[in-house]
């Protein structure tokens, strides 16, 4: 052994493994422009798609006049329903169980609806192409209002369901309604209700808003005439889901298949589902031999690509006088939209809105959703959050405010008396979850100090007296927020999407000089898997990260996963990569044991090698290793040294935290300010510190849009109101607070490394905290509930609706 | 998101952009930055066959600042009114408003001529030209002629420009006294809520005039000249302030849209304009 030989925290330290604050290897292509997104596509021939898109939210149909456009120099195509009917391709599966026109049949169900497919060699062409076919529409009454399209004598929008009793989830109660998903305890809920000391009731409304990311969605299509295979790049979520369901709905084979997710520039849930774009341009393809691409442009995409949230719910808590909450009910009126396309696991048509019990000791609850048709677009996607789960941590922190002002009693003392308690996990919910792990109490704690919640409250009072005297215009919010996450999906015993079970997979092979490579089922659409995924196995196998490549996307290479949503990665794929890293391991010590002429037993894994126990002297490094099972002749052992591993979860992971943030609102502008944000996470074990502080910024700023402006509007004409970005609103820098993050770390102890996945929490998070700021502001002046998105207008309104303007 | 075809053309000089503009009339438009119009032309609410790129008409540009006159070519753009250093030590104001202008990019291109031509009432431009009593330096196949901001616009997009006339420069002596101009929006890169151009004189302790404009509470800037002389003669007092709000409110005729209500907007127009009389006043 020579002098310089690193001592064992330096060798820890090269690896780059778990709790490194390793700088993200995408970066260097990302901040110069060399990312590799579908619309970089360039293939020869290739051909260019663009949607005719419906003006009215509800029409019929009666003609398609698509000469003048053929006529048009470059057009190639122009395709319709009635093209794509002898191919069975006019209707498409949603992933919810319902099914979607791909192109206009016969009537249309929301503005911006997919009415005809018109290819061009060029883009420009394809765009003066759209705007030359006549389309004859006859309008019809239009339902936007999902309580309204509930009354018996409201327009029938499904007409090929008519008659239809039963849908994808059981009875259907009227023509616009979906399904009921019922959960919980009726009577026991209704008894403990009806016997409570106190009772708070308030109708919640998360509005419909969009997961916008920076690049729209698209793809490319091409079709190899000569051998058969068709290769589909595209802003994919789930490349193998979408390569399987492109099977089935197809009739090609699946092994002709190739589904490539390049780049992808933000996903947000929006690019889970399946999309007319998608069908179009495989079958314009086909019909032309030649590559088609589509892209969406901004207006497209908020307006016909998968919307979030839009949930109406309508809750009652009981407590005790104390403030011991003794039960919780629910009811979901869920708009949907014209096709129900939500993407969720098949057996949850409300995703997992059951965890609306929160973070707190219920003893008894019930939900029931109701999923209803109105002339909207589809969709119903988990933008940034497990699916429906913001929208339950949005209902329950609003729920548990309205009850700490009916009882009187401060909201973050509410909390920590009702939270679950550390020794009670895992938990089992009254709604049907066992929750992991979880210490709240020493969560909520570190974050009521960090934050000086006593004085906060004494300078709230203070402010609100000196409005009063007619000294100041301000008032000061403080939005306490304390969420459950539930991610991970999931065991495929109770998970799957359209039949496929919800595990997922890394594969590795490491090279015979000591690098590696790993490929996973799911793909990074930002979140770094690239950087995060090599820590893992860097800490799991002794190779430093940035020794190993991590690749995604291509589903001829890449092992079957379900892909990257609900912060699925790291808790499944991330669990697939630490135990596909365990079998390299296994066999890389038969094979030390072997060089080092011991048995196998007699060594032990340290860091980056194998020592003979007791003689640390002695070891033979995994690069050692590698080479030597590329090389040797091992009696017992194959060559090379590869694992791959596919791993089914044994129950989700719930990540928690602790967000708090203070707010200063003017009441005669509505223009509010954030002067602090405190975001605290448990994540269970942190891979890497950096990149969760990254994704907490990013998914709380995109909380703070939708609590504070981002809508999808309509008029009462099924118009689109917030269609550009003018409307839609997206933060920008100087509309973005600064972000505190902190930290504790629970693990979780079923996952092989402990991780929880924390993409999606600071969104689910931040929301209710931005909503309960500006609320808690008014809170004085008697003001209980009043709806997001918080924009200048509405708050102006809750103030004058105080008499605050008089 | 692409605009119907069109004809494409680039003049070196007034008079060719002028011939141009006679040949083609209705089916012909002058471009700028491009910032109001191309966009307008992606979403296909407006089709011009013939584009007029005035970006190579030198004529155009320049600023001057003479003592307190002020003359500004069209095609200046709004980061170049930012970056003058002597337009800005003799009319801070105009560089107060020109900076709550969408953001950096839209400002590199967006030109003033552009603005205040546009005729749209969102612009922010329109009322701080009418507060300053400027003038339009108008060009046209009879010549050139001024027109008085204040007499420019008659309803959204309709303004006393022919269409075959092409603004040269706004032309308007620097404010004594102190002015202000404040800008409600929802967001960086948002046109106003609301806004309010003020710029008033103080003599003995009483204001000796004042002129009042308003931005994006009508379908045209508002010059209320009775919220101005409300000022007059008073001290500029909580009195004097809520009698110019009353009476600039009388002048507004705000519509409800993605930004609020009609309540709302009068009420927020109410409270900038009480913001900028105050600041005026201070700064006066
Ligand atoms: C995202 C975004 C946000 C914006 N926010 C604001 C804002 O907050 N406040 C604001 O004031 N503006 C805003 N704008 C508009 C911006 O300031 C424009 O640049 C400006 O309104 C028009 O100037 P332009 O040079 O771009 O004109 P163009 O778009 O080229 O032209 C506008 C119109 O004026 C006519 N025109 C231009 N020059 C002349 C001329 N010399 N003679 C005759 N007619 C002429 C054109 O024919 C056209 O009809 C915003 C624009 C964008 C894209």
């Amino acid at each position: 052994m020579n002098d310089h030989a690193p001592s064992r925290d330096e060798r820890i330290a090269g690896l780059k493994g778990l709790g490194t604050s390793r700088r993200r290897v995408e970066d260097a292509r990302f901040t110069q422009g060399k990312g590799n997104y579908v619309d970089d596509m360039k293939l020869p021939d290739m051909l260019f798609g663009d949607f005719v898109r419906s003006p009215y939210a509800h029409a019929r149909v009666t003609a398609i006049d698509a000469e003048a456009a053929k006529a048009l120099p470059g057009v190639v195509a122009v395709l319709t329903a009635d093209d794509l009917r002898p191919l069975g391709l006019h209707w498409m599966p949603t992933l919810a169980g319902d099914k979607q026109m791909v192109l206009a049949d016969g009537k249309v169900l929301f503005q911006g609806q997919e009415v005809a497919f018109v290819v061009a060699t060029d883009r420009y062409a394809a765009a003066d192409a759209v705007e030359l076919v006549e389309v004859t529409y006859e309008e019809l009454p239009v339902v936007t209002d999902p309580f309204k399209a509930l009354a018996p004598d409201a327009p029938v929008l499904r007409e090929d369901l008519q008659g239809q009793t039963e849908g994808a989830h059981g009875p259907r109660k009227h023509h616009n309604h979906i399904f009921t998903w019922e959960m919980g305890d009726e009577d026991g809920t209704e008894a403990a209700i009806a016997d409570a000391e106190v009772v708070a009731e308030e109708m919640i409304y998360y509005h419909r808003t969009h997961p916008c990311p920076l690049e729209t969605c698209g793809c490319v299509a091409s079709m190899d005439k000569v051998n058969g295979k068709l290769t589909l790049w595209g802003t994919f979520q789930a490349p193998h889901a979408v390569r399987t369901v492109a099977s089935l709905i197809s009739g090609i084979a699946e092994h002709n298949i190739r589904v490539v997710s390049p780049d992808i520039g933000g996903g947000f849930g929006n690019k889970v589902g399946v999309y007319p774009g998608y069908i179009c341009s495989i079958v314009a393809s086909i019909v032309t031999g030649k590559p088609v691409k589509w892209i969406e442009d901004r207006m497209e995409n908020l307006m016909s690509t998968a919307f979030a949230r839009d949930y109406w719910m309508k809750g009652k808590i009981a407590a005790t006088k104390d403030g011991k909450i003794t039960a919780l009910d629910c009811h979901v009126t869920a708009d949907h939209g014209g096709f129900d396309a939500c993407a969720d696991p098949t057996k949850f048509p409300a995703g997992f809105f059951n965890i609306c019990t929160g973070s707190y000791d219920i003893p008894i609850a019930h939900l029931s959703v109701d999923g209803v048709y109105t002339n909207k677009a589809p969709g119903g996607v988990a933008y940034r959050c497990s699916f429906r789960v913001t929208e339950a941590a949005y209902f329950i922190e609003r729920m548990i405010e309205v009850l700490a002002i009916k009882l009187g009693i401060d909201a973050a003392e509410l909390r920590a008396k009702n939270f679950i308690r550390k020794e009670q996990f895992p938990y089992h919910s009254a709604l049907g979850w066992e929750y992991d792990s979880g210490d709240y109490h020493t969560a909520w704690d570190k974050a009521l100090k960090a934050v000086g919640y006593d004085a906060l409250r004494r300078e709230q009072a203070e402010r609100v007296a000196a409005f009063k005297r007619g000294e100041t215009r301000k008032l000061l919010g403080i939005g306490l927020s304390f969420f459950t996450e539930i991610v991970g999906a999931g065991p495929v015993k109770n998970c799957d999407i359209l039949g496929l079970g919800m595990f997922d997979s890394c594969e590795i092979r490491i090279h015979p000089t000591g690098s590696a490579i790993a490929r996973l089922g799911t793909i990074s659409q930002g979140q770094g898997h690239a950087t995060t995924f090599a820590q893992i196995l860097a800490s799991e196998i002794g190779i430093p990260a940035d020794d190993i490549t991590v690749e995604e996307g291509d589903t001829d290479t890449a092992p079957y996963g379900l892909g990257t949503y609900g912060s699925r990665s790291t808790p499944v794929a991330g669990a697939a990569t630490a135990m596909a890293g365990r079998k390299i391991r296994a066999k890389a010590q038969m094979i030390a044991a072997y060089l080092l002429e011991v048995h196998d037993d007699d060594v032990e894994f340290d860091v980056d090698r194998f020592v003979i126990k007791g003689a640390p002297e002695r070891f033979k490094t995994m690069k050692e290793i590698a080479f030597a099972s590329y090389n040797q002749a091992i009696p017992g052992l194959e060559p090379g040294l590869e694992a791959v591993s596919y791993y089914d979860p044994p129950n989700m992971t719930y990540p928690f935290g602790a967000y708090i943030c203070v707010m200063e609102i003017d009441v005669d502008t509505g223009v509010w300010e954030i002067r602090q944000f405190y975001a605290l996470d448990d994540c269970g074990t942190r891979i890497n510190p950096m990149v969760i502080e990254g994704q907490v910024h990013g998914g709380a700023t995109e909380g703070l849009a939708i609590a504070m402006g981002q809508e999808l509007a309509y008029d009462e004409m099924g118009n689109v109101k917030t269609g550009t970005l003018m409307d839609f609103f997206l933060p920008t820098a100087v509309e973005t607070p600064h972000y505190t993050t902190d930290h504790t770390e629970t693990p979780s102890p079923h996952h092989p490394i402990g991780a929880k996945g924390v993409g999606e929490s600071p969104n689910v998070g931040s929301v209710p905290a931005y909503s309960n700021a500006v609320q808690d502001a008014f809170r004085a002046f008697g003001h209980i509930h009043a709806h997001m998105p918080h924009d200048h207008a509405r708050i102006w309104k809750i103030a004058d609706g105080l008499g605050l303007h008089a | 998101m692409i605009p119907a075809p069109f004809t494409y053309h680039r003049p070196a000089d007034i008079a060719s952009a002028l011939k141009i503009l006679g040949e083609y009339g209705d089916d012909a438009r002058v471009v700028a930055g491009g910032h109001s119009l191309i966009p307008m032309m992606k979403l296909r609410l407006t089709a011009i066959d013939h584009l007029i790129d005035l970006q190579g008409v030198e004529s155009l540009r320049g600023i001057r600042v003479s003592g307190r006159d002020i003359r500004i070519g069209a095609m200046v753009t709004q980061a170049e009114i930012l970056a003058d250093r002597a337009l800005a030590a003799a009319v801070p104001v105009l560089a107060e408003a020109a900076l709550q202008i969408a953001d950096p990019q839209v400002r590199n291109l967006g030109t003033i001529g552009g603005n205040v031509a546009n005729g749209d009432p969102g612009n922010d431009l329109p009322a701080l030209m009418q507060c300053l009593d400027a003038t339009y330096e108008i060009e046209g196949p009879g010549g050139p002629r001024d027109v008085a901001a204040r007499d420019f616009y008659d309803s959204a997009y309709v303004t006393a420009r022919a269409d075959d006339e092409i603004l040269l420069a706004v032309r308007f002596t620097a404010p004594e006294g102190g002015a202000a101009y404040v800008k409600q929006k929802r967001k960086i890169g948002d046109y106003a809520t609301a806004a309010t151009a003020v710029a008033l004189v103080k003599s003995g302790g009483k204001c000796a005039s004042a002129s009042i404009a308003m931005t994006n509470l009508a379908d045209t800037p508002v010059w209320a000249q009775d919220a101005g002389a409300a000022l007059v003669g008073t001290d500029c007092s909580p009195a004097a302030v809520k009698a110019a709000v009353a009476a600039m409110q009388e002048a507004i005729s705000p519509v409800e849209d993605n930004r609020g209500p009609v309540d709302f907007k009068r009420h927020v127009a109410g409270r900038l304009l009480a913001e900028a009389i105050a600041t005026a006043w201070s700064r006066a």
